[in-house]
């Protein structure tokens, strides 16, 4: 427990000391770079609360990110570009939908629960390509990031230290409800859903909230990635989007506080090493990820794992 | 306090449960006995709620409980240990009881406050493992337990929910001679304070601890009697007890 409390520690000194670092050797890019993985750390955050910890494997997790960014999007499309609006606009429309698909598909379950989370994503991205007002498949620009009182993220250092603190926020606000007396809930439906049952526990409604938490989390994320990218597009909610989201996970370690991080970080950082050297990098990530996945049985979080009793 | 009519449940062409009537009376013990394939289990599941009748009834206090699903069966009082061990095999024994505590402590829409220190839920807990003799092991992962003390969880998960009716699958399943002996104690111990249905093999747990036994066969109840008049029984002995006897 008190080594992970000092590698969180050093993580985060690591974390707040990179920009004056990375400018003062003149490499800006970097900067980008991490706070790109951290915006998709809190996304994978977000999906781990109801996967790893929920057991439940969504795969349309990005349809939050779509969502999120759409609300940024629409909103700045209109002039509207206070932050506080947009960004709630962002997290409540997410928990919106959330509520919606999660009514219908967490009463169902293994394949089941994949293909209908699926089919509600690649509904949401085909509407995105046919909403032709606000660039349709190729997307658009946004006119101007989102904005606060004194916090201005068109400075590339802010709006890297505001993604810090969100992700670092993520990562607290999880490992709170994963212990409450809700998280207790959804972790033991996972485990075993006969034995909840027995004892006394409906799991669907602590499932459906968790669903509706994690949407409204990755609605947050998409509202931070779009104002990353400055640019709006469908691709926020492509499938793929949602595997890659999904492999930060499992590849980090599901069901642990650090696995999602660790995951983003790992993932994105060789990818954009492979991305360097070669173009055809996914011939070289894909086995990479295979490997990762059959050594590292607790994903790259399971390096500090300590069996308890 | 427990009324069975008519309870009848067929998997195919096999009826597994076959009009069964069947009384229990508060606070007694009643153990049904048969032999292997009796249709004993897919009774208990469906007292339990975890497996709907084709046709009958199951009255619980006067209330039509039949349609009930099991967690709402739960939190009317009935609880119930599988033949099968079912525990959570990631969670401490203390976490496994407090998550049945938890289960009768109101909703769990409380997502802040960390359940490990939370007195109302590991006080209990800790109450209900030192009753069944876990005391020691409440800080050990279930799933590094023996065979015999993940039997005794099943039992503190059950009390722990405060239970007004005990369904016993086979509670001594796969249990050394050593271990049994700790389990039908802990049983007699429970006696006359709960009400208690008891599915068991083990004969000598069954006229110990039963105040009145019922015979399955296919699916069938062909006797409901005291233990020493069921031990006399002759259909069942032809039925039953033969084999063993």
């Amino acid at each position: 427990m008190k080594s992970r409390i000092i590698l969180w520690i050093l993580t985060v000194a690591l974390l707040i000391a990179l920009p004056p670092a990375v400018l003062a050797i003149g490499q800006p890019f970097y900067l980008d770079l991490v706070r790109r993985v951290m915006i998709f750390a809190i996304a994978a955050i977000s999906l781990n609360l109801i996967l790893g910890y929920g057991g439940l494997v969504s795969f349309g997790h990005a349809a939050y990110l779509g969502i999120g960014g759409y609300a940024v999007g629409i909103l700045g499309f209109y002039g509207f570009h206070n932050g506080w609006l947009q960004w709630g606009v962002a997290i409540g429309a997410s928990a919106l939908v959330a509520a919606a698909i999660g009514a219908v598909s967490v009463r169902t379950s293994g394949i089941y629960f994949i293909m209908i989370t699926l089919a509600f994503t690649q509904m949401l991205y085909y509407l995105g390509i046919s909403l032709e007002e606000y660039g349709g498949d190729d997307g658009m620009r946004l006119k101007a990031r989102s904005q606060f009182p004194l916090i201005d993220l068109g400075d590339p250092v802010v709006f890297y230290y505001l993604v810090l603190a969100f992700m670092l926020l993520s990562v607290y606000f999880t490992y709170r409800i994963v212990n409450s007396r809700f998280g207790m809930v959804l972790r033991a439906a996972k485990s075993n859903e006969a034995r909840s049952r027995a004892i006394g526990f409906s799991p669907y409604p602590y499932r459906l909230a968790a669903f509706v938490i994690a949407g409204a989390m990755c609605g947050l994320a998409g509202a931070l990635l779009v104002n990353h990218t400055n640019y709006l597009t469908p691709d926020f909610m492509h499938w793929t989007r949602s595997g890659e989201v999904m492999f930060m996970v499992i590849l980090g370690g599901m069901a642990s506080t650090a696995g999602p991080v660790l995951g983003a970080f790992a993932l994105l950082l060789v990818e954009d090493l492979l991305s360097g050297w070669t173009e055809h990098w996914q011939v070289i990530l894909g086995p990479l990820l295979i490997l990762s996945v059959v050594f590292f049985r607790r994903g790259l979080a399971g390096m500090f794992y300590k069996p308890d009793a | 306090m427990l009324e069975i009519r008519g309870l009848t449940k067929s998997f195919g062409a096999l009826r597994a449960t076959d009009a069964v009537d069947l009384d229990v009376q508060e606070g007694e013990t009643l153990a049904i006995i048969g032999p292997n394939g009796a249709g004993k289990t897919t009774l208990i599941s469906q007292l339990a709620g975890n497996l709907r009748p084709d046709a009958g009834t199951i009255r619980f206090a006067g209330e039509d409980i039949t349609r009930l699903p099991a967690p709402k069966r739960s939190r009317k009082g009935f609880a119930r240990s599988f033949q099968i061990t079912s525990v959570y095999p990631d969670f401490t024994a203390l976490e496994n009881v407090a998550l049945a505590v938890q289960a009768h402590a109101g909703h769990s829409f409380r997502f802040w406050r960390p359940t490990r220190g939370d007195a109302a839920l590991t006080g209990p807990a800790r109450r209900v493992l030192e009753e069944v003799g876990l005391g020691a092991r409440s800080d050990v992962l279930a799933v590094n337990m023996s065979h015999g003390e993940h039997r005794q969880l099943e039992v503190a998960m059950a009390l722990a929910t405060r239970p007004r009716l005990l369904l016993l699958d086979e509670p001594m399943a796969g249990m050394g001679i050593e271990e049994s002996q700790l389990m039908i104690s802990l049983l007699a111990s429970l006696k006359g304070g709960h009400t208690i249905v008891l599915v068991e093999h083990d004969m000598d747990a069954v006229f110990r601890l039963a105040d009145r036994i019922a015979v399955l066969v296919y699916g069938r109840v062909i006797a409901t009697d005291s233990p020493e008049k069921i031990k006399m029984n002759e259909e069942v002995r032809k039925a039953y007890l033969g084999e063993e006897a």
